[in-house]
C-alpha cells in the first residue's frame, strides 16, 4: 500500500496543468543511462494487516527480561500513562522545528519550561532544547570549549561511560584535537592527583560524570579550582538522570557545562534510541553552546510569546563558523522529559530515594554470597560494581531465571575482570532481587 | 497562556512514589551530606492539570495531521500511523541496548535488513545506521572521508560546498576539520563548473553536493561535476536531504557518488515530532566500507551478531547503535510500499511540485523556469517591487489561512526566496486550495499591503519581538516554583 491520494483522473489532469504527458518527463534533467529501468530489488509490499503481523512477529523474536539488573547508561524507569499519551497527541509529534513562531507557540512554551526545570536539575543558567544523546552531547561540550579556549587537549577520567569516551575521541581526532584518560583510584573516584597532572594551559576541557560509570558519586567541587587554574572547563555528566533528584548539582559545584543522558525522564529504553541528550552551562557560554534555544519575549500588544533565539550560534545562519552542525535534536523525547518531570513534581526526590534503598538492598545481598566482594569504597546512587567469581557465569544464571545482569567491564577495563556493574530502579521488586540471589547461591 | 509553574500549588501531586519494599536507608548515611542537593523546586500539581496544560499547547501547534505542511526541503510528509503502531510494540521499546544478542534478534534482523534495504534504494554497499540525524550523518560521511585520506597518507584539508548548500554542510565540514570552500552556482542554480574546477584541487578532500539541489532541480552537469572531483582524487558525497525527489528512478549510486546520508524523518515518513528525534542513516560505496562506524550488526548462519572489530573504523558516534525506535517506522515503511509504492510516492512528489510551479508562476516569480523535482522555489522579489510586501509578510498571512508556511528566505541565492515542498500525500485539492490562498495573498499584497505587515491576526499571539529575546535574553522562568 502507499499514501497517494491521486485518482488516474487527477493525475491525468495535473499532468496537463504542468504540460506533459507522461511522468517519465519529469526526470528529463536525468541523463537517460542512469535512469533505472526496472523496479528495486525489494521484498514485495505489504498491506497494513500483513505489516502489523510482521512487526508484531519480529518483536516477539526479542526476549524481554523479567527483571532488569543493568543499567550502564540506559534505565528502566516507570513512565506515567500520561507522558504517552501527550507526546502521542498529534500536534506535536507531525510538527516540524518551531521556526514559525506564532503557529508554534505550544512546542516553544514545553521547550522554554523544560529549559527552566533542567536548569533548576542540573545548578546552571541556560539549557538547550536538546542534543541527540548523552554522548554525542558530551562529546560536542568538548569540542566547544577547544573552538571556544583555542586549545586541542581534552582531559577525561576513565570513570567515564566507556561508549561516551569513544564518542568523544572520534570527534576530537575529526578536530585534530588530542584526548588524554586519567585514571581512577581505589575508592571509584577520580584519580584527582593525575588530573592534576595531565590539566595544563593547553587543556581545554576536563570531562567526568558523577555519578560515574561505576556508579560512584564524585566529589566535583573538589576538583573545580584544578581545572579552573589552568583556565579550562569543567565539564560534567551523569548517568542516571533521576540522580540529579538527590544529588548537588555539579552546576552549583563549579562545573561549567553539564551534559548527560536524560533517557531516565520519561522515555522507554527503546534498544538504545531515540534518547536525549541534556547540554546545560553557565551564563558565560550562553552565546555559544549548541542546539536550539527558546527565549521568552513580547508581542507587539505586549502578550507573552516565546521564540527560537540566540540563533547567531547555528549552523542556518553561521554555516561553517557556527559552534556546532546540529539542527534535528530529539524534541519529542524532550517533551517526554517535561511532562514526566511535571509529572513527579517535587517526588523526583522520592523516586531517588527509593533508588538508592533498592541498589543498597541488592549490594548487601550481592556482598553476602560467598566469593563476591566490594570493588569500590565510594559513595553510590543506584548502580554499583560487585567483584564476582565469574562475571560471565553469574549472567548466565541470571539469563536463566529471565534476569539481566549487570554491565561485565572486564569489556572495557583489563584490571577489571570479572566484576559487574549492577543497576537497582524503583522497578526492581523484593522479590525479584530473591530470586536473583537463589538463583546464584 | 500561564506557564506550568504558574499553575503549581504547594502539596498538590500528580504522582505517588511506590512504599519500598526493602530496608530503607536514609541517604545522608549512604551519601555524604555535602553531596546531596536541596529540595527538587519543581511544579506541584494535579494529573489534570497536567493534561490540560500540554493539551492545550498542543492546540497552539501545526502538525502535518492538522493541514498542509509545505515546508520546502523538510518534507513534511504523511506520517503513517501504522509505522506508529508498530514503534509502540513492547518488544521493541522495552529492550535494554545490552541485552545479550540471543535476546534482541528481532530488532537485529530489523536493522540488518533495514541496512540491506536502503543500500538497495540508493545503490551503496553499505549503510550506517548509527547516526542520530541528518546533520549527524553529514558528520559521520565527511569524518569517514577523512578518514579514507589518511589511511592514503594525503593530507586534504579543504572540502568544496555549494553557495546554495544547507547550513548544516558547511558546519558538518568545519565540525570536522576541514577548511570549507564556497563553489559559486551558475545562472540556472546548479554548480559553476568553471568555478569548481579552478577551486578543485589536489588539496580537496571532495565536493558535499545535494541533488536535487536547494532550488529543486536535478544536477544537469552531474557528469562533468563527478569527472573534474574524481579527477583530482575527490570524494562525491551526496546529501540526501532531498532524496523523496528520486527514489526508484535513479540511484546515487549509480550515478557515482560514494556518500549519501538520508534523512529517514524525511524520504522514509518518520515524524518529525517538534524537531526531532530523526534519524541519519549513511551509505558509502566500496571505497569507504572500511570506515564506517562500530558496532555493526552481523548475519552468521541464522543469527545476527554484532561486530565490534573494524581496525579502520572511524570508531563511533553517539552511544548504542541509533535511533532504534525510528528505524522501525521507515522499515515499516518500506516494507508497506515496496518498489513500486516508493517509485509512485516519488513520481507524485514531483509532479505535485511541478503542479503548483504551473499554477502560481503568473503570480509569483519563479527564480528558475524549468522543470523541478521534489519542490519548486520562487521569489518574493516580485511583491517587493510592487507593493514592499516582503516574503515573511506572505508566509506570516499563510498563518491566518490555517497552511504552515513554506521554507523562507533559503536558499540564500534566491532573494526572498520561497521554498515549496508539496509531498505526494497531498491530494489536488489541498493543492488546489493552497494555489488559491497563495493567489489570494498575491492580491492582498497589491490592495492592502498594511494588513501583510501585520499578519498574522488569528494566532495566539502577533509576531513577537525576537529581537528583545536575542538582546535580552530570557531562556528560563524566573518567577518561582523553579
Amino acid at each position: 500500500m502507499d499514501y497517494v491520494p491521486h485518482t488516474p483522473e487527477d493525475q491525468k489532469q495535473m499532468m496537463k496543468t504542468v504540460g506533459i504527458s507522461s511522468i517519465e518527463e519529469l526526470f528529463a534533467d536525468i541523463p537517460e543511462k542512469y535512469r533505472l529501468k526496472k523496479l528495486l530489488d525489494l521484498p514485495a509490499p505489504l498491506t497494513e494487516q500483513e505489516v502489523s503481523g510482521l512487526m508484531q512477529s519480529l518483536s516477539e523474536n526479542n526476549r524481554l527480561p523479567t527483571a532488569m539488573m543493568l543499567g550502564a547508561g540506559a534505565y528502566h524507569h516507570f513512565i506515567p500513562a500520561i507522558v504517552g499519551h501527550l507526546i502521542g497527541r498529534s500536534e506535536f509529534y507531525t510538527a516540524y522545528t518551531p521556526y514559525q513562531a506564532e503557529i508554534s507557540q505550544g512546542i516553544l512554551q514545553a521547550i522554554y519550561e523544560y529549559q527552566t526545570m533542567i536548569a533548576h536539575l542540573t545548578g546552571t543558567k541556560v539549557a538547550n532544547a536538546s542534543m541527540y544523546d548523552g554522548a554525542s552531547a558530551m562529546a560536542e561540550a568538548a569540542v566547544l570549549a577547544c573552538k571556544t579556549l583555542q586549545r586541542k587537549k581534552i582531559v577525561v577520567s576513565k570513570s567515564v561511560h566507556p561508549e561516551y569516551r569513544q564518542t568523544i575521541q572520534t570527534y576530537a581526532w575529526s578536530n585534530g584535537y588530542e584526548v588524554v584518560e586519567t585514571g581512577y583510584q581505589q575508592d571509584g573516584t577520580l584519580d584527582a592527583a593525575a588530573l592534576k597532572a595531565a590539566v595544563d594551559d593547553q587543556t581545554a576541557a576536563v570531562l567526568v560524570q558523577s555519578p560515574n560509570f561505576f556508579g560512584i558519586i564524585e566529589d566535583i567541587a573538589a576538583i573545580e579550582s584544578v581545572v579552573h587554574a589552568q583556565g579550562s572547563l569543567l565539564v560534567a555528566g551523569f548517568t542516571d538522570a533521576t540522580s540529579l533528584g538527590l544529588l548537588k548539582p555539579a552546576g552549583e559545584q563549579g562545573a561549567d557545562m553539564v551534559v548527560g543522558e536524560g533517557q531516565s525522564f520519561g522515555n522507554p529504553l527503546n534498544f538504545g534510541g531515540p534518547y536525549l541528550g541534556i547540554f546545560a552551562s553557565n551564563e558565560k557560554l550562553m552565546r555559544k553552546i549548541p542546539g536550539r534555544i527558546v527565549g521568552a519575549t513580547k508581542d507587539e500588544d505586549g502578550t507573552r510569546g516565546y521564540v527560537l533565539t540566540l540563533q547567531a550560534r547555528e549552523q542556518h545562519i553561521r554555516r561553517e563558523k557556527a559552534t556546532s552542525n546540529i539542527c534535528s535534536n530529539e524534541a519529542l523525547c524532550m517533551l517526554a522529559a517535561a511532562v514526566y518531570l511535571v509529572s513527579l513534581g517535587k517526588n523526583l526526590k522520592t523516586l531517588a530515594e527509593l533508588n538508592l534503598n533498592k541498589a543498597q538492598y541488592l549490594k548487601s545481598k550481592l556482598l553476602a554470597l560467598p566469593g563476591w566482594s566490594e570493588v569500590f569504597s565510594g559513595p553510590t546512587y543506584n548502580e554499583f560494581v560487585v567483584r564476582t567469581p565469574n562475571a560471565h557465569v553469574v549472567n548466565e544464571k541470571l539469563q536463566a531465571k529471565g534476569i539481566l545482569g549487570g554491565y561485565d567491564l572486564g569489556r572495557d577495563y583489563p584490571d577489571l575482570k570479572d566484576c559487574l556493574v549492577f543497576c537497582a530502579t524503583e522497578m526492581l521488586s523484593r522479590e525479584s532481587i530473591g530470586a536473583a540471589i537463589a538463583s546464584l547461591a | 497562556m500561564k506557564l506550568i509553574f504558574e499553575k503549581s500549588q504547594p502539596g498538590r501531586q500528580a504522582t505517588t512514589i511506590p512504599a519500598s519494599d526493602v530496608p530503607a536507608v536514609q541517604a545522608s548515611k549512604a551519601i555524604p551530606a555535602h553531596l546531596l542537593r536541596d529540595e527538587v523546586e519543581l511544579p506541584e500539581v494535579a494529573e489534570v492539570d497536567i493534561v490540560r496544560h500540554y493539551t492545550n499547547l498542543s492546540r497552539r501547534n501545526f502538525g502535518v495531521d492538522l493541514g498542509f505542511y509545505p515546508l520546502g526541503s523538510c518534507t513534511m510528509k504523511y506520517n503513517p500511523k501504522v509505522n506508529e503502531e508498530a514503534a509502540k510494540l513492547p518488544g521493541f521499546t522495552q529492550q535494554h541496548p545490552y541485552a545479550p544478542a540471543e535476546w534482541s534478534q528481532g530488532s537485529m534482523q530489523m536493522m540488518y535488513e533495514l541496512r540491506q534495504m536502503l543500500s538497495e534504494i540508493l545503490g551503496m554497499k553499505d549503510f550506517t545506521l548509527q547516526p542520530a540525524a541528518g546533520a549527524h550523518g553529514e558528520l559521520t560521511g565527511v569524518m569517514m572521508i577523512k578518514k579514507y585520506f589518511d589511511r592514503l597518507g594525503q593530507k586534504r584539508t579543504k572540502i568544496l560546498i555549494p553557495d546554495a548548500a544547507h547550513g548544516t554542510n558547511p558546519a558538518s565540514g568545519a565540525l570536522c576539520g576541514f577548511q570549507t570552500v564556497e563553489v559559486r552556482s551558475n545562472a540556472e542554480g546548479g554548480v559553476d563548473l568553471d568555478h569548481l574546477r579552478e577551486l578543485m584541487t589536489e588539496d580537496v578532500a571532495g565536493l558535499m553536493l545535494t541533488n536535487p539541489n536547494t532550488v529543486g532541480l536535478f544536477e544537469r552537469n552531474l557528469e562533468q561535476v563527478m569527472e573534474i572531483v574524481k579527477s583530482k582524487g575527490g570524494i562525491m558525497y551526496c546529501d540526501g536531504a532531498n532524496a523523496n525527489a528520486y527514489i526508484g528512478t535513479n540511484r546515487p549510486g549509480d550515478l557515482g557518488f560514494d556518500v549519501i546520508q538520508l534523512n529517514l524523518h524525511k524520504t522514509f515518513s518518520t515524524p518529525h515530532g517538534c524537531g526531532g528525534p530523526g534519524s541519519g542513516p549513511v551509505g558509502v560505496s566500496e571505497k569507504l566500507v572500511d570506515f564506517l562506524p562500530v558496532p555493526r550488526v552481523v548475519k552468521k548462519g541464522d543469527a545476527y551478531e554484532w561486530e565490534y572489530d573494524a581496525p579502520d573504523s572511524i570508531g563511533r558516534v553517539k552511544a548504542f547503535y541509533g535511533n532504534f525506535n525510528v528505524m522501525i517506522k521507515a522499515y515499516t515503511y518500506i516494507r508497506s510500499l515496496g518498489a513500486a509504492g516508493l517509485k509512485r510516492a516519488s513520481e507524485n512528489a514531483v509532479l505535485n511540485a511541478n503542479y503548483i510551479k504551473e499554477k502560481l508562476r503568473d503570480h509569483y516569480q519563479l527564480a528558475f523556469d524549468r522543470i523541478c523535482m521534489h519542490e519548486v522555489v520562487f521569489s518574493g522579489e516580485k511583491q517587493v517591487k510592487e507593493s514592499g510586501v516582503h516574503t515573511a509578510d506572505i508566509a506570516k498571512r499563510l498563518l491566518d489561512y490555517g497552511v504552515h508556511p513554506p521554507t523562507i528566505y533559503f536558499p540564500m541565492i534566491v532573494p526572498e526566496a520561497i521554498m515549496i515542498e508539496p509531498n505526494e500525500t497531498e491530494s489536488k485539492e489541498t493543492l488546489d486550495d493552497f494555489c488559491e490562498i497563495m493567489i489570494k495573498i498575491a492580491g492582498e499584497a497589491k490592495e492592502n499591503p498594511e494588513m501583510l505587515h501585520k499578519a498574522p491576526l488569528t494566532m495566539p499571539v502577533k509576531r513577537l519581538d525576537g529581537v528583545q529575546a536575542a538582546r535580552q535574553p530570557d531562556v528560563c522562568f524566573s518567577g518561582g516554583c523553579c
